[in-house]
């Protein structure tokens, strides 16, 4: 049976979400003949409806239903109710990424027997190594066209890259360049190539920047087996009395109910939303929410250790323009202790426009030392610290005991506290990069706190044992063998990289691991 | 309604100097605040003029760039008389915030303190206030994303339409 289907039919793989992990396993299913319904919760927006302005690409694209925040982390402070700046629409938050597209490294899959026990963290090693993972990883580097890799040439530095390039000259680092960027150099795959318009942030206008929006999503429904069912907010996973899951119920987008019936259910949410769901699906079998018999379900959040370092120059920068995030240090990701920390980080080029940067400079913040940041606005180079967080068990989503959403839905909390390792990691990050741009004449230096998170991880966790995590290494469910989770929730830890490349990896190899059951009938 | 509009607002500037001023820029005539020097006007509905001319002191107290004119800080609070036209809670809070600064500036108010140093030390005083976050909250949105401002700072803007900036500078630094 072709697309669309029906909400009666039960052998179809129901997919919540359509980002990185949704819309890659949903083309990777539908490529294999199987049957798929996306459901988005957001709205479909062609890369021709993409605007080139923050508020206005913010107000379009962004996840702005209500969410509560609580712990010690500075967000908490300045964005209560915006803890994730991620995306509701089709492609998910793959049409906001600034496409850094890195590996884990090798011990970042063995963080407890890499770092062992470190109070207030909650390690765990994967249960799936990098060895594993190397075929996937090279299958969705092809398919994203990351630069540096399959012989696709890196992207042409900008300003930002070039006074990032000249501080890690002078400080001896010696791996830095514009990155493995899932950002066309040359035109591939019908897409066109960079044009260094500086929006990647707001959705790529070329299509250069790979989003499933106009790559697997397309590519699925051209096959017949896939339909995506945009403005679908999926409230609750129905089970049977074994166990299984058997359908979703969600909202249309006037607020009406319906139940699509599935064989398979994968939830690829982000990792706010995912154990949201989980949790708000309790049921008299499940009390505490579906495939949470570890209680795991919502702990473990991470957000990697980030922070930016902005630098005022005499002369004019302009960092703004060209590819956003085209340019990195990787010497800092290595696990060395003697920096005062566990796990490494990675200092990768930024870049906000006005209205953003007056909004994420010094949240908060007015009077002349703020304003005279702005002055110099052209003068400015930036860069964003993104480092390995602690998971820890009380850094957790969890459902809001009064606030509900337009469905009647518990809102989420997302409760974090910085770990001391964190805090290190990021003093670290703050000192390195001041050093580069002082290296090459800063006459200012802002250390910027975090912004909203846009890496979210760990909710759902993956583990060789069920009473440690939520899923096993293919990101099943310990608990329930037809459900799926399929985003970064996964994310048993966070390593220093950009996780998209990962969790389309780790997609990509799920879809085989689904087909292999279904055709055995064991799912 | 509120209306900033261009042009000269009807009145000599001899007339508009001879009604008095706050400070030497802003003058209130009716239920507006003028601008002689640079002949706009802001119309106010609900909020009163002296409010609205306050807050545009206060606008510029709190992202102070001395080179934007103040028809940009005008723009930027210009909201809150629509807001308080329809909702008597933000009024209160508007017209009661500015109340308390001028009680605390002492007898000419908050726009007789001749420097800004002294009505920043007000400000610090209410920053915890919900009447300064709100501005403050507002400020940092309405005054910042008015594009006309932004070849101020040197932020070019939307870039696709030119096609980007692959042949417009993005790798134009010359001075490493």
């Amino acid at each position: 049976m072709a697309a669309p289907f029906d909400l009666k039919n039960d052998g179809v793989v129901v997919i919540i979400g359509s980002g990185a992990g949704g819309g890659t396993l949903g083309n990777e299913l539908a490529q294999k003949g199987i049957d798929v319904v996306i459901l988005e919760a957001g709205g479909r927006y062609e890369y021709d409806d993409f605007i080139n302005d923050e508020w206005d690409s913010f107000a379009q694209l962004a996840w702005k239903d209500m969410r509560t925040t609580s712990g010690d982390w500075r967000v908490a402070k300045d964005f209560p109710n915006l803890p994730a700046w991620i995306v509701k629409a089709v492609g998910g938050t793959t049409t906001h990424w600034a496409g850094a597209s890195l590996r884990l490294q090798e011990h970042e899959f063995k963080t407890l027997t890499t770092y062992g026990k470190i109070e207030g963290a909650n390690l765990l090693d994967w249960p799936v190594t990098l060895a594993e993972l190397e075929p996937y990883y090279t299958k969705a580097e092809d398919r994203m066209g990351v630069t540096r890799t399959n012989d696709i040439p890196g992207l042409p530095g900008n300003n930002n890259f070039k006074v990032l390039k000249a501080g890690a000259d002078k400080l001896g680092y010696k791996e830095c360049h514009t990155g493995r960027m899932a950002i066309n150099s040359q035109p591939r795959d019908d897409r066109n190539s960079c044009q260094q318009t500086g929006f990647c942030f707001q959705g790529c206008k070329w299509g250069a920047k790979w989003s499933t929006l106009y790559t697997e999503i397309p590519k699925g429904e051209a096959t017949g087996h896939l339909e995506v069912r945009p403005n679908a907010m999926v409230l609750k996973i129905n089970h049977d009395a074994s166990g299984k899951v058997t359908g979703v119920v969600y909202a249309d987008k006037d607020g009406k109910l319906h139940e699509q019936k599935a064989r398979i259910v994968a939830v690829a949410g982000n990792s706010i939303e995912s154990p949201r769901l989980l949790l708000n699906s309790e049921s008299s079998k499940f009390p505490h929410g579906l495939a949470n018999s570890s209680g795991q379900v919502g702990r473990n959040y991470m957000r990697h250790t980030t922070g930016s370092v902005y630098a005022i120059f005499d002369k004019p920068v302009h960092m703004y323009r060209g590819t956003t995030m085209a340019g990195i240090v990787r010497d800092e990701a290595r696990n060395d202790t003697s920096r005062g920390f566990v796990g490494g980080y990675e200092l990768e080029t930024l870049s906000l426009g006005l209205p953003f940067m007056a909004a994420f400079l010094n949240p908060g913040g007015w009077g002349r030392s703020f304003t005279t940041a702005l002055d110099h606005y052209d003068h400015m180079a930036g860069l964003w610290i993104v480092g390995e967080d602690m998971p820890r068990a009380e850094n957790r989503v969890t459902l809001h005991a009064s606030e509900k959403d337009a469905h009647g839905m518990p809102v989420a909390n997302v409760h974090f506290d910085d770990h001391p390792n964190d805090i290190a990691m990021r003093n670290h990050a703050y000192r390195q990069g001041t050093a580069i741009y002082d290296a090459v004449g800063a006459t200012r230096v802002f250390p910027t706190p975090p912004y909203p998170s846009t890496h979210n991880l760990g909710t759902n966790r993956m583990s060789e044992k069920p009473e440690d995590g939520v899923v096993d290494k293919h990101g099943q469910t310990h608990d329930i063998k037809n459900l799926f989770i399929s985003d970064g929730s996964q994310f048993t830890t966070g390593g220093a990289e950009n996780p998209t490349l990962t969790i389309v990896t780790l997609a990509i190899r799920q879809a085989d691991h689904i087909a292999k059951q279904m055709a055995a009938k064991a799912i | 309604m509120v209306t900033i509009y261009e042009g000269r607002p009807g009145l000599s500037r001899r007339e508009l100097l001879k009604r008095g001023g706050i400070g030497a820029l802003l003058v209130i005539a009716g239920n507006a605040v003028i601008s002689p020097e640079n002949a706009w006007g802001l119309e106010t509905a609900t909020l009163r003029p002296e409010t609205m001319a306050t807050l545009i002191q206060l606008a510029r107290d709190i992202y102070p760039h001395d080179q934007l004119a103040d028809k940009f800080y005008a723009i930027a609070v210009k909201s809150h008389d629509e807001q308080a036209g329809k909702d008597a809670k933000h009024k209160e809070l508007i017209e009661a915030g500015i109340a308390d600064l001028d009680k605390r500036a002492g007898e000419g108010g908050y726009c007789g303190l001749g420097w800004e140093e002294e009505r920043v030390a007000v400000l610090k005083a209410i920053e915890a206030t919900p009447f300064f976050q709100a501005m403050r909250g507002g400020l940092v949105v309405s005054l910042y994303n008015q594009k006309e401002l932004w070849p101020v700072f040197g932020y070019e803007g939307e870039s696709y339409s030119k096609g980007g900036y692959i042949s417009r500078g993005f790798d134009d630094i010359e001075w490493l």
